[in-house]
């Protein structure tokens, strides 16, 4: 059985090396005796051998015999898992040698600052970056500022994540216009600024925008930096969009507009900066959306936040090779009533370091998907009181859907939690016994929505 | 005046030290590698121009250019280094055309490059093609009958080497080729206590494509998550239907063992991603086939994956200067259902400094033979250890009218002309 399953594999023949060995012109020298299996599959210790071709030959012959062999397979040839554990062992170690030769020599820490406040697509958006900042292999400490106050979700979302997490409150609510959120949120990342020069924490600062989705070759290509850096961000600007109209007039406007969705430094053939590329909204301004959660086009600002990492120690008070390029933290922020981009705490854009191979490599991307302000999701995304059936299953215990669902007070509603699979078998049994009389089951529905009613 | 001379002794004390330093940051630099030494100490290295000359015989072009137009796929499968050689050789310092003064003589005749429709060299017609070749050589100059070939080198990179047969019997019948008795052999087939690897011969790594396998680099901080790797045959079904023959039954035996096993990635299938699953792997099978040496190994070298050398007894290239069992893991064929239990016992810092050792340069560049030729590479190697075999002693020269070899041994088949 073996064999043929193999003969379908194997194509390559060698076919002129002639038919089986065992045609050779020795003078009776290679016997095989048919006694031998071509699969042994006793223990390891078989003798393989059966014949020597020493007297074939007048010199010292081999003590590696030639001719035919047993093919040793050992009794449960599976594999140990007390040796996969120690391969793994093995690979990981291996694995960080290589990370320690040719990755990263002196990794510093890094810093991600974000801004969030608790609305319905905060989980999504927070567990995204979440699990980005998780992946990251050097030390990290997750500053996030929430708009108003620390809540209860926020942290309980950040608990899972088993970094070293910063939670603090910006006292303000966030505002429903686009424009007055973008404000605030520039306001909140300046608090956690402040926040990096009390403690003095020593790293890299990057702004991960909750919404935003950073590949993990930044975090690499972010050790680079040495004061203050810019890279390339990806606009994802055509989000939560209506539908196919939108679509269509959006892939006109891109034709029109040759520009590409991307905001970062822009350098000349010598690699040095030499200004910045930024999106062109203009095509979409009378589209762009005003508040949050209008299904418009989101815009981003010129340069954002997320586009630019800093070495903590510019925020410091007085870190002694502060450059005096460098604007104080205090300064700026009473300065400028909004500040746009952390470009303000530079006085020259030239001492601006390009990564990413100059603003070549994409590896971060700007993305602002909302729902409305005032949709509503279940508090933690637990489900609880019960749900309501709005669209019954099929085949299933329950009786096919009357017509009336769903009614407002809940009638005909059934219930879906624990009590409901003792329902149900009780259901599957009276159906059972009392053979096909609908109304039966029927009676036991209304029992068990009125008791359901009740209980709202 | 006597400042002076203070000031002078303090310069020179101050130019060793940071010279001292210097040296010392420059070897912290190269951390991820290790110096190689082998048995022969620490010759990977070494240069040899200037330490021998050799001098390379003008056959008539039937013997080597005439047989390579014939067929120019013998540039590229895996015993081109008889061309190759000759090519470096030719145009080499360590040439001389002046027979005299000569260390080495060496005898351009491609005996590997008959091949059939597949590729495949036959050898059939290789011993009469040598023992023609060295009629001609001892006819036409005194240097093979003063030593009966005792200064000469020939590359004979085939299966068995100068027993020029595939099928291992009846190339231990056949024995090495009666004439070559003497000389220098270089070839790819190395096992201890063989008949067809002579004394004093060298061993060499298959030729494998130096800009095909740089063609298919990654980046080496690409993490290696494979644990083993191997891509073959475990059964040759058109030669050893029965199985058993095969590899002795070892790759057979690494299939029904290991391929339920999750750490082993190991298939018959030909990937295009080949190269690099290699440079992915930690460790890279290279058991025996019908031969015991294959391009694995050379693969595996360059690609930095720990070689896992399945073949009792075999002879690595180059094995006086390159320490393999400092570099490779040897498994005996009985032990191949030990395999995992063999690996996964070996110790983390081993196994480090095993990728060490591979990363040397010198060490890839060993295995290679480059167009154009590079230092260090195999062809250098080779040449050094022709170099390490002089001077020549005694045995090597004759007594006028000593005769050692017998010209007509061997088979009758081999004594017709070719």
């Amino acid at each position: 059985m073996k064999l043929t399953a193999l003969q379908q594999q194997s194509r390559r023949s060698n076919s002129f090396r002639g038919s089986s060995p065992l045609d050779s012109s020795m003078d009776g020298a290679i016997k095989s005796p048919s006694t031998l299996g071509a699969v042994t599959s006793t223990s390891t210790s078989l003798p393989a051998m059966n014949l020597t071709t020493a007297a074939a030959s007048g010199t010292s012959s081999s003590r590696v015999v030639v001719g035919r062999h047993g093919i040793l397979i050992r009794p449960w040839p599976h594999p140990n898992p007390a040796e996969v554990m120690m391969a793994h062992r093995l690979i990981e170690r291996v694995q960080r040698e290589q990370r320690m030769q040719y990755g990263v020599k002196n990794p510093r820490a890094v810093i991600a600052i974000t801004p969030t406040y608790v609305r319905t697509f905060q989980t999504l958006h927070l567990t995204g970056v979440m699990h980005s900042l998780m992946n990251v292999p050097y030390d990290l400490v997750w500053i996030v500022v929430e708009a108003g106050a620390v809540t209860n979700e926020t942290a309980s979302l950040l608990a899972k994540s088993g970094l070293t997490t910063i939670h603090v409150e910006y006292g303000k609510k966030m505002p429903i216009l686009w424009e007055d959120r973008h404000k605030l949120e520039a306001k909140m990342r300046l608090h956690a600024l402040r926040l990096v020069r009390e403690k003095k924490l020593d790293g890299i600062v990057i702004f991960a925008d909750d919404s935003n989705m950073l590949s993990m070759e930044l975090f690499d290509e972010i050790q680079n930096v040495n004061q203050f850096g810019a890279v390339s961000v990806g606009i994802l600007a055509h989000s939560g969009g209506d539908g196919e109209d939108e679509t269509a007039v959006v892939q006109k406007e891109e034709e029109k507009n040759s520009g590409l969705p991307v905001q970062g430094p822009a350098c000349n053939s010598s690699n040095h900066l030499v200004g910045w590329q930024t999106f062109n909204s203009a095509t979409f301004m009378e589209r762009s959306a005003r508040y949050v959660g209008d299904r418009a086009i989101v815009l981003p600002r010129k340069m954002e936040w997320a586009g630019f990492v800093l070495n903590s120690r510019l925020v410091w008070r007085d870190a002694e090779d502060k450059p005096d390029w460098v604007r104080d933290l205090d300064e700026v922020a009473a300065d400028e009533e909004d500040v746009e981009s952390p470009l303000s705490f530079v006085k020259d854009a030239s001492v601006v370091e390009p990564l990413g191979s100059c603003g070549r490599k994409v590896m971060i991307w700007w993305l602002r998907v909302e729902a409305r302000a005032d949709s509503k999701f279940p508090a933690g995304w637990v489900i609880n009181p019960p749900l309501d059936v709005t669209v019954p299953a099929k085949r299933t215990p329950w009786p096919d859907a009357p017509p009336e669902l769903p009614l407002p007070a809940g009638e005909m509603a059934v219930v879906l939690q624990e009590n409901a699979e003792k329902h149900a078998t009780k259901t599957r049994s009276t159906r059972k016994r009392r053979s096909k009389r609908k109304h039966a089951t029927r009676t036991i529905d209304e029992r068990v929505s009125t008791r359901h009613a009740g209980e709202n | 005046m006597r400042n002076w001379r203070w000031g002078l002794i303090g310069i020179v004390f101050l130019s060793f030290v940071i010279r001292t330093e210097a040296w010392k940051f420059s070897k912290a630099q190269h951390e991820h590698t290790e110096r190689i030494s082998g048995s022969a100490g620490d010759v990977l290295e070494d240069d040899p121009v200037g330490r021998l000359k050799v001098f390379v015989y003008e056959l008539p072009s039937k013997y080597n250019k005439k047989i390579l137009q014939k067929d120019p796929r013998c540039l590229t499968h895996m015993f081109a280094a008889e061309i190759y050689m000759h090519r470096f050789l030719l145009s080499s310092p360590v040439r001389t055309l002046n027979p005299e003064e000569a260390d080495w003589f060496y005898t351009p005749v491609y005996t590997t490059c008959d091949l059939t429709p597949n590729g495949l060299p036959l050898p059939f017609k290789s011993p009469r093609m040598m023992r023609s070749a060295i009629q001609l050589i001892s006819s036409n100059w005194p240097y093979w009958n003063r030593t009966e070939g005792a200064d000469h080198f020939f590359i004979v990179p085939h299966d068995f080497g100068a027993c020029f047969h595939y099928q291992e019997e009846k190339a231990i019948e056949r024995g090495i080729l009666p004439l070559l008795q003497r000389a220098t052999l270089v070839q790819t087939f190395g096992q201890r206590n063989h008949v067809c690897l002579k004394d004093g011969s060298i061993t060499i790594p298959p030729y494998a494509p130096p800009q095909k396998m740089q063609a298919h680099l990654i980046p080496p901080n690409t993490p290696r998550s494979i644990f083993v790797y191997f891509r073959g045959l475990f059964y040759d079904v058109g030669n050893d239907p029965e199985g058993g023959y095969y590899a002795r039954g070892a790759r057979a035996s690494v299939w029904e063992n290991f391929k339920d096993n999750p750490l082993f990635d190991i298939s018959t299938e030909h990937p295009t991603t080949y190269y690099e699953d290699m440079q992915r792997a930690i460790f890279c099978l290279c058991p025996l086939g019908w031969a015991p040496w294959s391009p694995r190994l050379v693969e595996a070298v360059i690609f930095g994956c720990i070689p896992v050398i399945i073949a009792d007894d075999i002879v690595l290239p180059f094995a006086d200067a390159i320490p393999w069992e400092e570099i490779g893991v040897f498994v005996a064929e009985k032990d191949v259902p030990k395999l995992d239990t063999i690996l996964t016992s070996i110790p983390t810092e081993v196994i480090l400094r095993k990728q060490r050792l591979l990363a040397n340069p010198s060490m890839k560049q060993a295995m290679l033979f480059p167009q154009p030729p590079q230092s260090r590479d195999a062809f250098h190697q080779i040449l050094n250890g022709l170099a390490r075999k002089l001077p020549h002693d005694r045995s090597t020269f004759l007594k006028p009218g000593e005769k050692i070899l017998n010209w007509t041994a061997g088979p009758v088949g081999d004594l017709k002309p070719w």
